[in-house]
């Protein structure tokens, strides 16, 4: 066995030990939980190449199949002698690409954390759940076994949790937090009947296993041979189930609403977790187990396979891509419309893997990693320069100021875009569009995946026209305060801000280098990395797939890829010339001014900005039962139970008082008296006992005089 | 009179008389005198029963007295034997403060 493939397990555990040493640590020693947790992370990363190295190796060169190897070991016994719970890992190029996704953007968000936390009083603690949360998540990726998985992506829900609400002094960071957990549990618990019903159906939980894994032909078939409710296939309600648990946490339609509400994190946080990886993690899932949502599958036209699963996580994904498109148009926090647009994101990603497999969801997932967390980088650079303003209202002309930040912002906003040709986000969403053309179901998803496409291209150009050109609207507050209270979607600001309040006057100014310099490498790989999965060249399908690829610059002009190419980048123009010339062209001139599509489609445009209502009809429906049961039960236990138990009670003390009472006045007062009385009858007969022989002798005699009067008596008679 | 009521009216007296000094009398001494005479009131009871009886000439009557004089002596003899140990133990013979069997 490969050495990389034994010692996988150390990618994972390199950060887990970095966040134990530094959570026992004392407080202030920021370079220690620092340097412990970008060296653990460039430590993993060194360990991702060489397992992406290997992978590259092999791949291709044996016949049709992808490299794959894995390693797992007995980890729990319960039952029989030979029922074992196994763990294990293994290294296929779908997990190699992601820990080196995983590592190399954390590494780099890692390094950005010290320029924006550094002001922070809790910097320790924060490395300390960074470095927790990375392993989690590569404890997602190199996962062999369902079991395994379950379990890292338990505790990446639960370092999720934590960061939300790392400004827990906030409110609102704590009720986000709360949301992320309580609503990404919903979807868990899919996933956790899932797996509990497929190791019901195939008794491992292991993905491959040598021939004997639940994802190999040999379980998949036996599964397929019965059916369950309805005439469902098993394998589809297991799918759905575990599909149920990836909505949850790459926040698809309706379990949606915690991701734009985990804005409330640090900046990095959303960066790394809520955009680039913890997210995609949902994404990853259904990727791994896709040879189960395919099993049984009606091959399709193009070669995709057709199932009722891999159906539902095509709608889901497509409406999810158009919904969450269109609420970011009307956003004016600038972390809530990259909120919304990676919920979008995660929907092209689902709809990629529904239409077009593996290779498809998973190149988008890749190259939005790179430019999202570029996006959210970005951000958080903006922010800190313009002292934690995050309405995009309140910005302007910040292009003068951070020419560094807007350069790798613009870049990063092309790729989101998909501006043609050059950059990342270009091919691979290209790819997912031109698989749900080809989708032999329905053409709706793909006619929602271009809507979102424009909106997309418009929202982008609007945040980017708001924030970087025109002029600086950050004066004028405390004068626009008054005009910008009714339509303000109140920003979430951090409780700082009013300590900030005071330093209003100063322009915004750029980042330092440790900040900088990450963003430049992620604005790097935003480009090139779309390079690697063009039609022209893709390598990218092959590596997942195992086939062996050549290069053709003579695909892409192939009449089917390239009418999509020109419609996708007629798309993108229409959307960007649209937001510039909207936004752009004629800048707002005060940061309450009302925005141009609100003075157009005013209804419209607040349904929008209000997010569909979403959250206002989930607290109406979900939540308002909840609290009624909440009140119900309350009172059931209150008065029902509370009512039973207190009769009960109050029965027993009366009885035990009843039987007080009766102890003390009946019983104990008729042995008192008992003894009362025998006590004075052996008086009365000790007296009798005088101890003179004499008065013995005298009663003796009295006595025979007695029996004499009484014999003659009896004669006579 | 017969003669045997006679005697039986003496044995009487003499009987009430022994029976009046062994309960009335203090000393230990005067008491066991007492049970001395009840005893041959007893004894006499016998002789005159026998005397004038149906069978004189068989000698039970006298035989059962000659017992019940012996065996009086030997009571006697052990009788002043514990009127001795008791004076020894008490320094007294008066039997109204031996009173130890007192319940």
């Amino acid at each position: 066995m490969i050495w990389i493939v034994k010692n996988l397990w150390l990618i994972p555990v390199l950060p887990l030990v970095a966040s134990g040493i530094i959570a026992v640590n004392k407080q202030p020693q920021r370079k220690l939980a620092a340097g412990l947790a970008i060296g653990s992370m460039v430590g993993a990363f060194l360990l991702s190449l060489c397992a992406f190295a290997t992978t590259l190796g092999h791949g291709g060169g044996e016949g049709h199949e992808a490299f794959r190897e894995v390693f797992g070991f007995n980890w729990l016994q319960f039952g029989g002698a030979d029922n074992w719970l196994q763990l294990g890992w293994v290294l296929d190029p779908l997990t190699a690409i992601m820990l080196v996704m995983v590592t190399f953007v954390g590494t780099l968000i890692f390094i950005f954390s010290i320029g924006y936390m550094a002001h922070d009083q809790n910097f320790m603690r924060f490395f300390c759940f960074l470095a927790l949360f990375a392993s989690g998540m590569l404890g997602v990726v190199i996962a062999n076994n369902l079991l395994l998985l379950f379990i890292s992506w338990e505790i990446v829900g639960l370092t999720s949790y934590l960061l939300i609400g790392f400004w827990y002094h906030k409110p609102s960071a704590a009720a986000a937090a709360k949301k992320a957990f309580i609503t990404t549990r919903i979807g868990d618990l899919g996933l956790l009947i899932g797996m509990v019903w497929l190791y019901a159906e195939t008794g491992t939980l292991n993905f491959y296993d040598h021939g004997k894994g639940c994802l190999e032909h040999s379980a998949l078939t036996a599964m397929l041979a019965h059916a369950t409710i309805g005439g469902m296939l098993v394998t589809t309600a297991i799918g759905l189930l575990i599909f149920l648990g990836a909505v949850g946490k790459s926040g698809q339609l309706p379990l949606h609403v915690w991701l734009p509400d985990a804005m409330e994190g640090p900046t990095p946080v959303s960066a790394l977790i809520h955009a680039a990886t913890m997210v995609a993690a949902g994404v990853f899932l259904v990727a791994r187990v896709y040879p189960l949502m395919a099993a049984g599958a009606l091959t399709g036209e193009h070669g995709a396979p057709v199932t009722t699963a891999l159906t539902v996580v095509t709608w889901v994904g497509a409406l999810t891509a158009f919904f969450a498109a269109s609420i970011a148009v009307a956003q004016n926090d600038i972390k809530r419309i990259l909120a919304y647009s990676t919920v979008s994101q995660l929907g092209y990603m689902m709809l990629g893997l529904g239409v077009g497999g593996v290779a498809v969801g998973m190149f988008h997932l890749i190259t939005h990693a790179f430019f999202k967390a570029l996006l959210f980088l970005g951000s958080a650079s903006v922010i800190h320069g313009c002292h934690e303003e995050q309405d995009i209202r309140k910005m302007g002309g910040i292009k003068k100021y951070m020419p560094i930040t807007f350069a790798v912002y613009a870049i990063g906003m092309l790729a989101l875009a998909g501006f043609p040709l050059v950059f990342s986000g270009f091919w691979s969403k290209d790819e997912i569009l031109h698989a749900a053309h080809g989708w032999s179901v329905s053409q709706v998803p793909f006619y929602l995946g271009c809507a979102g496409a424009l909106f997309t291209a418009f929202y982008m150009t609007r945040q980017v026209a708001l924030v970087f050109f025109g002029s600086y609207r950050g004066h004028q507050e405390e004068s626009a305060q008054g005009h910008a209270a009714p339509s303000a979607h109140a920003p979430a600001k951090s409780a700082d801000h009013s300590a900030h309040g005071s330093s209003h006057g100063h322009d915004p100014h750029e980042s330092p280098a440790v900040m900088t310099v990450p963003l430049m490498i992620l604005a790097g790989f935003a480009i090139i990395l779309g390079f690697v999965g063009t039609p022209a060249w893709p390598w990218f399908d092959g590596y997942l797939t195992g086939e062996e690829t050549t290069f053709s610059l003579g695909r892409l002009w192939e009449p089917a890829t390239r009418n999509l190419m020109i419609a996708s980048a007629v798309i993108v123009f229409t959307g960007l010339g649209l937001g510039w010339f909207l936004y752009g062209k004629r800048q707002r001139q005060t940061a309450g001014e009302r925005d141009v599509l609100e003075v157009a489609q005013p209804f419209v445009f607040k349904v929008l900005q209000n997010k569909y209502y979403i959250d206002e009809i989930y607290e109406a429906t979900f939540i308002r039962l909840n609290a009624l049961t909440a009140i119900f039960c309350d009172f059931a236990d209150k008065w029902i139970f509370g009512g039973l138990v207190k009769l009960v009670s109050g029965l027993t003390v009366t009885l035990a008082w009843l039987y007080k009472f009766t102890d003390e006045f009946f019983v104990n007062q008729g042995f008192d008296a008992g003894c009362g009385s025998l006590r004075a009858g052996g008086g009365f007969l000790s007296k009798l006992h005088a101890g003179r022989v004499q008065t013995y002798l005298r009663i003796i005699g009295v006595a025979l005089v007695v029996l004499i009067l009484f014999l003659i008596w009896g004669q006579k008679a | 009179m017969t003669p045997l009521q006679g005697c039986l009216l003496v044995s009487a007296l003499l009987f009430a008389i022994g029976f009046a000094g062994a309960v009335s009398r203090r000393h230990a001494i005067l008491a066991l005198v007492g049970i001395e005479l009840m005893l041959n009131a007893a004894n006499l009871n016998f002789i005159a029963f026998w005397r004038y009886g149906a069978h004189p000439e068989l000698l039970t009557g006298v035989m059962f007295v000659i017992f019940s004089i012996a065996v009086a002596a030997a009571e006697a003899a052990v009788g002043l034997a514990l009127v001795i140990a008791i004076y020894r133990h008490y320094k007294t013979s008066n039997l109204d403060e031996v009173k130890d069997l007192q319940g």
